[in-house]
C-alpha cells in the first residue's frame, strides 16, 4: 500500500498553515504525527493533493496549565502528555486512558489533537475530552474559535472542523476536588482500538459517563450516582439508545452487555476514587 | 515555505546508525521504503504497511516508532537507527545473542522491529519488568514463537547488560 501522489508542505510559520488551508482547503490534509493520517493516505481512504506538516512550526509544541485547564497544542505528542509533570494529580482520566491509545511505539509520534482531529468513534482521547467537558481551540484566517467536545464529534470521522481550520490546541480541565475519575476499555488485545471504553466522572450529586466504540462518535450521559436503584435502567436505556451494530470484532448485544456491565463498573470506580 | 511538489523528487538527509545518509524521493514516499530501496539498508522488515504489524519499527531520535506510517521528507534531520546499528557486522549485540539462545525466533521476520523496540526499552529500564516487556510487545505480531521466548530473550538481556554494567 502506498499513498497516492501529493504536494508536501514543510509550514514554519502558523500563517503558512492558514494560507494553504484557505486556499486548497477541501484538498489539503494537515499532518502531524502521521500515526492515522498515514495509514488514511497509504489505503487511500484520504487523497489530498498537499498535506501541510505543521510539526515544526515554533510554539505549537507547548503543554500548559491556562485557566483551570491542561492545553495540549497541536503538535504535542501523546507520549509527552503522559510524561507531564504530575498528570496523574492535574488530570487523572487523562492519564488512566493513555496508556489505551495504540501502542507505546505509535504514541512516540502521535499527538493528542491528531486523534481527537481524525475522531475515530472508538477512540480514547475523544472520549476523555468530552466527558470532561474539554474544549477544542480552532484556528483559521477567518479568526479563532473554541467548540464544546459535546458539539465538536458529530459523526463517523467526522467533526465541525471547517475544511480552512485547523486545531491549534485542545483543552482538558484539571481535576477538580470531590470529583471521582475512572477509565476502563475492552479490546481484543491490548492496543487495538476499544470494542467498548468507558469514561466516567462521579461527584457527590452527579455521575457522567462516555461509552465509545459504540455509537458513531463518543456519547456522554448523566446518569444516577452509583448506588442509587435507578442505575441499572438508565444504563439499560443508554445502552440500547446508542444503537450499537454487529461488526467483526462484535455483535451488537455483547456491546450493549459492555455498556451495561463495564459501564456500571466504570462508574462505581469513579465514586470509589472520589477525595 | 518549503513546498515539495507531488511530481519530483527531493534531496532528504538524515543520520541512519550514526551516519550521515542522503537520497532522493517524492513526497509520498514511506520511511520504511526510502530506508530499503532509496539508502539500501534491508535489515528492515515490511510487513502490514499500515502500522499495526510492528516488523518495520525503527528507533527515531532514540524512540520506537514504526517506519511505514511515516513519510520519508518527514525524517529529514532525523537521527534513526535501525537493526544493522545494533551491533558491528559479525557481531551480534546483547540482546541479539540473547533472542538466539533463547530461541526468541523462528522465521525472522518480526525480529528487526522487536529488537529496535526491546533495545530502546532495556535502555531507559535496564531493570524491566514482565509486564513492561509484555507492554512493549504488544505492538509487534509474531506468528511464530507465541512470545513466550521472545519474552524470555529479553529478560535474559536485561540480566546480562545488568551484569555488563553493574553501576549503571
Amino acid at each position: 500500500m502506498k499513498p497516492a501522489a501529493f504536494d508536501y508542505v514543510r509550514a514554519e510559520s502558523l500563517e503558512e498553515v492558514l494560507d494553504v488551508l484557505a486556499n486548497e482547503g477541501t484538498d489539503a490534509r494537515v499532518l502531524a504525527g502521521g500515526q492515522t493520517l498515514i495509514p488514511m493516505l497509504s489505503m487511500r481512504m484520504a487523497r489530498p493533493s498537499v498535506v501541510i506538516d505543521i510539526m515544526r512550526l515554533p510554539g505549537l509544541d507547548r503543554i500548559e496549565g491556562a485557566e483551570g485547564t491542561i492545553r495540549v497544542g497541536a503538535a504535542v505528542r501523546q507520549r509527552h502528555v503522559e510524561q507531564y509533570a504530575n498528570l496523574v494529580s492535574s488530570q487523572p482520566l487523562l492519564a488512566a486512558a493513555l496508556p489505551w491509545v495504540g501502542h507505546a511505539q505509535t504514541r512516540h509520534r502521535g499527538t493528542v489533537c491528531g486523534s481527537v482531529a481524525h475522531a475515530d468513534p472508538s477512540a480514547e482521547l475523544p472520549l476523555v475530552l468530552i466527558t470532561l467537558k474539554g474544549e477544542i481551540e480552532l484556528r483559521s484566517r477567518r479568526g479563532s474559535r473554541r467548540v464544546a467536545a459535546e458539539s465538536f464529534f458529530i459523526g463517523i470521522m467526522s467533526t465541525d472542523c471547517g475544511v480552512d481550520e485547523m486545531i491549534e490546541a485542545v483543552r482538558f480541565p484539571i481535576a477538580r476536588a470531590g470529583v471521582g475519575y475512572a477509565f476502563r476499555e475492552i479490546g481484543r488485545r491490548h492496543g487495538d482500538f476499544a470494542i467498548v471504553a468507558c469514561a466516567a466522572t462521579v461527584d457527590a450529586r452527579t455521575a457522567r459517563l462516555a461509552i465509545g466504540g459504540v455509537a458513531d462518535r463518543p456519547t456522554v450521559r448523566d446518569l444516577p450516582l452509583p448506588g442509587d436503584p435507578g442505575l441499572d435502567d438508565a444504563l439499560d436505556a443508554f445502552a440500547w439508545d446508542l444503537e450499537a451494530r454487529d461488526d467483526l470484532h462484535a455483535t451488537a448485544e455483547y456491546r450493549r452487555q459492555l455498556v451495561r456491565r463495564l459501564g456500571r463498573q466504570t462508574l462505581e470506580e469513579a465514586a470509589r476514587c472520589r477525595d | 515555505m518549503p513546498r515539495l511538489s507531488a511530481s519530483s523528487q527531493h534531496r532528504i538527509r538524515f543520520t541512519l546508525n550514526g551516519r550521515l545518509v542522503s537520497g532522493f524521493a517524492e513526497p509520498r514516499m514511506l520511511l520504511s521504503d526510502f530506508i530499503r530501496h532509496v539508502i539500501g539498508a534491508t535489515g528492515t522488515h515490511v510487513g502490514c504497511e499500515h502500522g499495526v504489524c510492528g516488523a518495520c519499527t525503527v528507533q527515531i531520535d532514540g524512540a520506537p516508532a514504526r517506519s511505514c506510517i511515516m513519510l520519508a521528507v518527514q525524517a529529514e534531520g532525523a537521527d534513526i537507527r535501525t537493526v544493522e546499528g545494533l551491533a558491528p557486522p559479525t557481531r551480534l549485540s546483547p540482546l541479539q545473542n540473547a533472542f538466539r539462545d533463547n530461541y526468541g525466533l523462528q522465521c525472522g521476520f518480526c525480529t528487526p522491529g522487536i529488537l529496535m523496540s526491546l533495545d530502546a526499552l532495556l535502555r531507559d529500564r535496564p531493570d524491566a519488568t514482565e509486564p513492561e516487556i509484555r507492554e512493549v510487545l504488544s505492538g509487534h505480531l509474531c506468528r511464530c514463537t507465541g512470545y513466550g521466548s521472545i519474552v524470555k530473550a529479553a529478560l535474559a538481556a536485561a540480566r546480562r547488560l545488568r551484569e555488563e554494567s553493574p553501576h549503571a
